[in-house]
């Protein structure tokens, strides 16, 4: 058994052995998460980690199933099959994986690449056919964007069944006879889920914090004589604070309030948070290179713009939100933000040449 | 939670539909809903445009111009031309998508 051990491929921790199918072998794998895959998750939903977090496709199984379970399709991003697996707790089925590059199922349905071509060639790669008697898979109810369920069962013979939107629905589901509830249907995004997608709304938008931070800083210190770091401080840290500002309002406080900031327009959800946020910093704590009324205004022309602006970006991570909806916003949108950066830039500028007695 | 009124370019046709009650199966908004074996649209300003009615409707009963509603992606395809795509199923993929 030892040298098999090393003779064999190595297998991820979550494999926890094999099953012998009439079609040759699967891997049979856990239905509880180890520390590691939480780990996983975590880096996952924090950093790029997430674009190499995947899964071998191909059929795997959970507890014993037979030639009568159900098989229930999947996308290879590792996090997406976890948390599968794990709703598949003490329910003998089948695993199918499919080749999304890494992706979950929804934004991989968008692609194509969850799609009816890539389900044939799985069915076909894991000789399904051979493996199960019945012919029904259980896809994830938001592949259905990729998958075209009568042209798959054309081809393959196989029926597909739109499961849950949520995979901790799948047991209800199943008790159910393979019907859905309208809640199992409609795709939830409360609180917590507008939070745990936050980090990733934070991550893009402070890699681009330090260009800012450097205009601004060089803007500051700019001196005739050179640019000079003493006169840095003041204005510019200032307005580096109210850049921080900006971020925190439009890629957490606003993504995470969402229902409860008015108007449905993101655009004006993020200026509404931007601007409450700005003036309170103005009023609490009182920066003294404010005092200075071009500078004020600038500030309360351009951070809450920022913001909104950001909080526009949080469309891409929504539940609810089309194409057409987003292209209205941007439309009136891009004129105002450019205008809005345009102004703040003269604004500075002219503050600028006013302490230097240009004009 | 809604978005935008009066955006969205779903259409349906309630004469082609045969009520197989696909729509109603894919639809993560719950926009149809079936009335006397045939489809039924409840409020049209929940529609994501995400496609998935139109592509598993085998009577062409419903059309929608689906794309993703991520505005990173649409501002790129404004500089870069082509459909919006937030490019998440590229290998050369950026990380700050969907």
């Amino acid at each position: 058994m030892e040298i098999l051990k090393f003779v064999k491929k190595v297998q991820p921790p979550y494999v926890t052995g094999t099953l012998t199918t009439p079609a040759g072998t699967a891997r049979r794998v856990a239905t509880s998460w180890s520390r590691q895959d939480r780990w996983g998750m975590i880096r996952s939903r924090i950093s790029a980690f997430r674009m190499a977090y995947i899964v071998e496709p191909g059929l795997y199984a959970v507890g014993s199933p037979t030639k009568d379970s159900d098989v229930f399709v999947t996308a290879n991003y590792k996090l997406t099959f976890d948390i599968l697996r794990r709703s598949l707790y003490q329910i003998d089925a089948w695993i199918l994986v499919l080749d999304t590059k890494g992706i979950n199922v929804w934004c991989a349905a968008g692609k194509g690449t969850f799609g009816t071509d890539e389900l044939v060639r799985q069915i076909r790669l894991s000789k399904l056919d051979s493996v199960v008697e019945h012919r029904r898979i259980i896809l994830p109810q938001l592949g259905a964007v990729g998958v075209s369920a009568s042209q798959a069962q054309k081809i393959t013979g196989f029926r597909v069944f739109f499961g849950p939107v949520d995979a901790r629905d799948i047991p209800a589901y199943v008790a159910l006879g393979r019907k859905k509830t309208k809640e199992m249907s409609t795709i939830r995004f409360n609180i917590l889920d507008r939070l745990v997608l936050t980090p990733m709304e934070i991550n893009p938008a402070m890699k681009k914090f330090p260009w800012f931070a450097l205009a601004v800083l060089v803007l500051f210190g700019l001196q005739p004589s050179g640019i000079l770091f003493s006169s840095i401080w003041h204005p510019g840290m200032t307005f580096l604070l109210f850049g921080l500002l900006a971020v925190l309002a439009g890629a957490f406080v606003t993504p995470v309030l969402l229902p409860f900031v008015p108007f449905r327009s993101f655009a004006v959800k993020g200026w509404i948070v931007g601007m409450a946020m700005v003036a309170g910093a103005v009023l609490i704590i009182d920066p003294l290179p404010l005092h200075n009324m071009l500078l004020l205004v600038s500030v309360y022309v351009f951070f809450p713009a920022l913001s909104s602006y950001i909080a526009l970006q949080f469309t891409g991570s929504t539940t609810f939100t089309g194409m057409s909806g987003v292209k209205k916003e941007l439309k009136i949108g891009i004129t105002l933000y450019a205008t809005a950066t345009a102004a703040f830039i003269i604004m500075v500028v002219v503050y600028k040449l006013k302490e230097w007695e240009v004009i | 939670m809604k978005y935008l009124v009066n955006v969205t370019t779903l259409a349906y046709k309630d004469d082609k539909c045969a009520g197989c009650g696909r729509c109603v199966e894919v639809c993560p908004q719950g926009v149809f809903e079936m009335n006397e074996k045939k489809a039924m649209i409840t409020d049209r300003d929940l529609c994501m445009e995400c496609g998935a009615c139109a592509k598993n409707c085998d009577f062409e009963a419903i059309s929608v111009n689906s794309g993703v509603g991520c505005a990173a992606a649409i501002i790129n395809s404004m500089i870069k031309g082509g459909e919006p795509n937030c490019g998440c199923s590229d290998t050369s993929g950026s990380s700050n998508c969907c």
